[in-house]
């Protein structure tokens, strides 16, 4: 807990992985990866299948140990044994499938496991608290007292990363926070991680859509089997990015749009 | 409503029903959703009532009721028990079996053995509870469904119910001792009833006020005083409605009254606490309550428990009512209406919904239907099958009803 007493400067570094590599058995699913993440700003982990993202996510979140490697947080060597303890130090994980209750509220889901005075829930302070929460991220919840089951994928999505909030951590690692999503609610949700990111946190964010990486990440890291494969910026071309990911310029990516540049010029002749 | 709106009523696509037109429709709106409630159970006693008494008026007359409510009591306490486990979408069969090992166990221990009856008592609710405890071991740390694990153990424990009453099968209990004083004869004084009739409203009025009061403080919105006041005032008269005509009979029993109280403390215990919520959380999503930090295995643990503490009780009640312990106790359809009441009650077997207050609305319901069934003689072979049929419709009910809340969006 004592790193969490003071808030990180804005540009700080908060989270450093030296080295770091994770091996299951005979297979190395990850090699040497070295990231660093500053507060307030939102950092792109990219790769195709099998990359090692959900693995290194894993490590980060403390559901896997790495083999080897550091990893500094906030300036010191620390080591994240359990879910728990990552999460008491400050690094919240919204996973893929979001972890909601379907049957409860939004109030209900977002003190989950933290509720307000055990033996005489405090029900009018968690509902101002999420009221409040759910204001500041500018986040369009109709009304805290439905059940979750009522609320839209853009909607679970945001009081999943508002209840990560609640614990006030350093960093959030979000996993493909817009894979389930329609248009609007993919731009409420990337509104969403820049509001995070303003608030001086960190913001891991793991996807496959490139357009949204490109759309908030200020920096995109690119992994491929296992190892680090350079890191971009957000203007950084797609085919660069693609050749990144696929480990090569001459990819089925591009030779696709090869074809179809072919077949236009073909037409137009 | 004029003016800046309250913290909660910001969003301008959600209706507020406040008026009591409003509540009407809120409370329409629900059903159509599948959102039942209480009204399958209220239905039910209408119709109950109306058939039984044509049948036979005597179902009616106050003091039959008032036999009703001491029967309700047995079989309720159990039923508290089943609501906490259907609650995490599991079952214990073997509630039955354990009423009858611990109503064995006061006959032997009290009456053979001439251990002293609190400790006799004590004895019975312990051996509850560790069963309880191994039932959740069996499924927390072995993975053994719960409907496996109560199964057997509503073989075992009745072998060890017939094993400790031996050859001879059957222990009276003394007559005149506090124990069958409470299961039969025990009515709460006129004034204590009709004062503990008019506590829920108090309460009610009492604890809507202080919420309204810091809600406002706090910028929310808050119900209506006036919709406050009418229910207030409507669950009195039908309180001291009922008081009054059970009155005209012997009067409420203390052990119906001991029922409630329980229902009361468990429905606080569900709502109210950190350990409820847990509860809910659990039932609903097994994985999002696990990484929210509850500690789902203790949380099964305290369920159990409770479930088998509460049918150990249920037993002892049953004893003091019958005023023996025999090898019939806990046996025939006690399991059935423990669980039948729960779910006729509104509690859902599939996890997540339920209240305690579903057990004493059940409980009613199915010990009315068996009591009327009793004043036209019919036999138990017809009994069994209509209680059957009863419990077949209430699953039904509440598979349709949840059907219908995932598709308008209820959980």
């Amino acid at each position: 807990m004592q790193a969490r007493e003071r808030l990180p400067a804005k540009g700080e570094r908060i989270l450093s992985l030296k080295g770091v590599s994770k091996r299951f058995g005979a297979v190395s699913a990850l090699t040497e990866i070295e990231l660093d993440v500053h507060a307030g700003e939102v950092v792109a982990l990219v790769g195709d299948n099998g990359a090692g993202k959900s693995t290194l996510v894993k490590v980060l979140a403390g559901v896997h140990q790495p083999t080897e490697g550091t990893i500094e947080y906030m300036g010191r060597p620390v080591s994240f044994d359990t879910p728990a303890s990552a999460l008491e130090m400050g690094i919240a994980t919204v996973f893929q499938d979001l972890a909601l209750c379907e049957n409860l509220d939004v109030v209900a889901n977002l003190f989950l496991g933290h509720e307000l005075s055990p033996w005489r829930l405090d029900e009018v302070q968690m509902e101002v608290r999420a009221w409040t929460l759910l204001k500041e991220l500018a986040a369009r919840i109709p009304s805290v007292r439905e059940p979750v089951a009522s609320l839209s994928g853009g909607q679970r999505q945001t009081v999943a990363i508002a209840r990560s909030l609640l614990l006030d951590p350093r960093i959030i690692l979000l996993d493909e926070p817009t894979a389930a999503l329609g248009v609007a609610q993919t731009a409420e949700v990337l509104n969403l991680i820049e509001r995070v990111r303003d608030r001086g946190l960190g913001v891991i964010i793991i996807s496959h859509n490139m357009e949204d990486v490109r759309a908030v990440a200020d920096r995109i890291v690119v992994l491929r089997l296992g190892r680090n494969n350079g890191v971009f910026t957000a203007d950084t071309s797609h085919q660069d990015l693609v050749a990144a990911i696929t480990g090569a310029s001459e990819n089925s990516v591009s030779r696709r749009q090869d074809r179809l540049q072919a077949e236009a010029g073909g037409a137009s002749t | 409503m004029s003016g800046k709106p309250t913290l909660d009523r910001a969003d301008a696509r959600v209706r507020h029903d406040d008026s009591l037109k409003g509540a009407f429709r809120e409370f329409t709106d629900r059903l159509r959703s599948g959102d039942l409630g209480m009204l399958p159970v209220i239905v039910g006693l209408i119709l109950i009532s109306v058939v039984f008494s044509t049948l036979n008026p005597v179902f009616l007359a106050p003091n039959n009721l008032v036999n009703l409510l001491f029967d309700c009591a047995t079989v309720g306490v159990i039923s508290l028990g089943i609501v906490c486990v259907l609650m995490l979408g599991e079952i214990d069969l073997s509630v039955g079996s354990m009423s009858g090992l611990a109503s064995a166990m006061i006959g032997v221990l009290w009456v053979n053995a001439g251990v002293s009856l609190p400790l006799a008592i004590l004895a019975a609710l312990a051996s509850g509870a560790l069963i309880g405890a191994l039932y959740a071991t069996l499924y927390n740390r072995l993975g053994m469904p719960s409907f496996v694990s109560t199964l057997s153990g509503l073989l075992a424990i009745l072998g060890l119910q017939l094993y400790i009453l031996g050859p001879t099968g059957s222990i009276n209990l003394p007559f005149a001792s506090p124990l069958v004083g409470f299961g039969q004869l025990w009515i709460l004084p006129a004034w204590l009833s009709y004062l503990l009739g008019a506590l829920p409203a108090a309460v009610m009025v009492w604890v809507g006020l202080s919420v309204m009061k810091q809600r406002q403080a706090a910028g929310l919105s808050s119900q209506p005083l006036t919709r406050l006041m009418l229910k207030a005032v409507a669950l009195t008269v039908a309180l001291e409605g009922a008081i009054f005509y059970l009155h005209l009979g012997r009067g409420v029993p203390v052990m119906f009254a001991l029922f409630v109280l329980l229902a009361v403390v468990l429905n606080y215990g569900l709502t109210r606490t950190q350990w409820g919520r847990s509860m809910f959380a659990v039932g609903g999503n097994k994985e999002a309550a696990r990484r929210s930090g509850i500690n789902v295995r203790r949380i099964y643990l305290s369920a159990f428990m409770l479930c088998s503490t509460l049918a150990a009780l249920g037993g002892i009640l049953s004893a003091s009512r019958l005023a023996s312990s025999s090898q019939q106790a806990g046996t025939g359809d006690v399991n059935l209406n423990a669980i039948a009441a729960a779910v006729i009650g509104g509690t859902s077997l599939f996890g997540g919904r339920g209240t305690a207050w579903s057990a004493v609305l059940g409980i009613i319901v199915i010990q009315a239907i068996s009591n009327g069934l009793t004043l036209l003689n019919l036999s138990s072979s017809l009994r069994y099958m209509i209680t059957g049929g009863v419990l077949a419709i209430a699953v039904i009910v509440d598979s349709l009803a949840r059907q219908s809340r995932v598709s308008h969006g209820r959980g």
